[in-house]
């Protein structure tokens, strides 16, 4: 039990840092490693929630494929350091972090006012991936099958979008 | 001990972050990187959900929200491959014109 509250606390602060990290750093590359450090975390945290499979699906297909594309694409881009960091033009810094600042607000509110009375931690042990297999290829199945769809129209698109006309 | 609440809360302060980040950055792809953040803090909303209320049906659907943002990715990081070969910047503030 006290592990679990040690890898909470260990990951939970450094998804918060690396998301930091991630909006205020000016070099490109460095701010797609730290998400990659923050989707990492994350993946902890999955751990800790029981849902072992979902961490190892979040680190094989954000950290593994999506971050690739990113670093990929920066690279190709060769993007440099941003020049400034904000834009001072348009809307005032000021106002936007005022914003950021309503909404965080506005959603932990809520989140503090309910008690999640049927809020149970779940015996560990129970938790078998046959189980999220039934789930997904019986109920969830048209759901999955429009997911491929999806993954076919976005591979197209890609290609289409990114080819030289 | 480690609730329900800190789980929430953590994936609030992520959302907020992510936000935060759309609206203060002016780089396409940081932005692209914050929207990315936004997603994986409401797939740890739904997987904190799923575990505290003994059922698996929030981490089905935390496989499509990663499906849709894997998609999201591909597509966008083309959408910016091609703007950038039409104009050379990824400041979003140069980027206003509607005929290229």
């Amino acid at each position: 039990m006290a592990l679990e509250v040690i890898l909470f606390w260990i990951c939970s602060v450094t998804s918060v840092v690396a998301a930091l990290f991630v909006i205020l750093h000016r070099n490109p590359i460095l701010s797609a490693l730290a998400l990659l450090a923050s989707l990492f975390a994350v993946a902890g945290l999955f751990i800790t929630l029981q849902a072992p499979f979902l961490a190892a699906i979040q680190i094989l297909i954000y950290a593994g494929a999506v971050m690739v594309l990113f670093i990929f694409v920066i690279m190709l881009l060769n993007l440099q350091k941003d020049p400034e960091r904000f834009a001072p033009q348009g809307v005032p810094v000021t106002l936007r972090f005022a914003l950021g600042l309503w909404v965080f607000i506005g959603l932990s509110i809520p989140i503090l006012w309910t008690a999640f009375t049927w809020a149970m931690p779940p015996t560990p042990g129970a938790y078998s991936v046959s189980h999220l297999a039934e789930l997904l290829f019986d109920q969830y199945l048209l759901p999955f099958e429009l997911t491929s769809f999806l993954l076919l129209v976005a591979m197209v698109g890609g290609v289409v979008l990114a080819k030289k006309s | 001990m480690i609730g329900l609440t800190h789980y929430l809360m953590l994936s609030s302060i992520l959302f907020s972050l992510g936000v935060l980040g759309v609206l203060l950055r002016r780089n396409l792809l940081i932005i692209f990187m914050s929207i990315e953040l936004m997603l994986n803090s409401v797939n740890l909303a739904w997987v904190s959900i799923a575990n505290f209320s003994n059922r698996l049906d929030g981490q089905i659907f935390v496989f499509f929200v990663i499906t849709v943002a894997a998609a999201e990715a591909a597509v966008g990081l083309a959408l910016i491959i091609s703007i950038f070969r039409l104009k050379p910047t990824t400041h979003i503030d140069e980027l206003n014109q509607l005929k290229g």
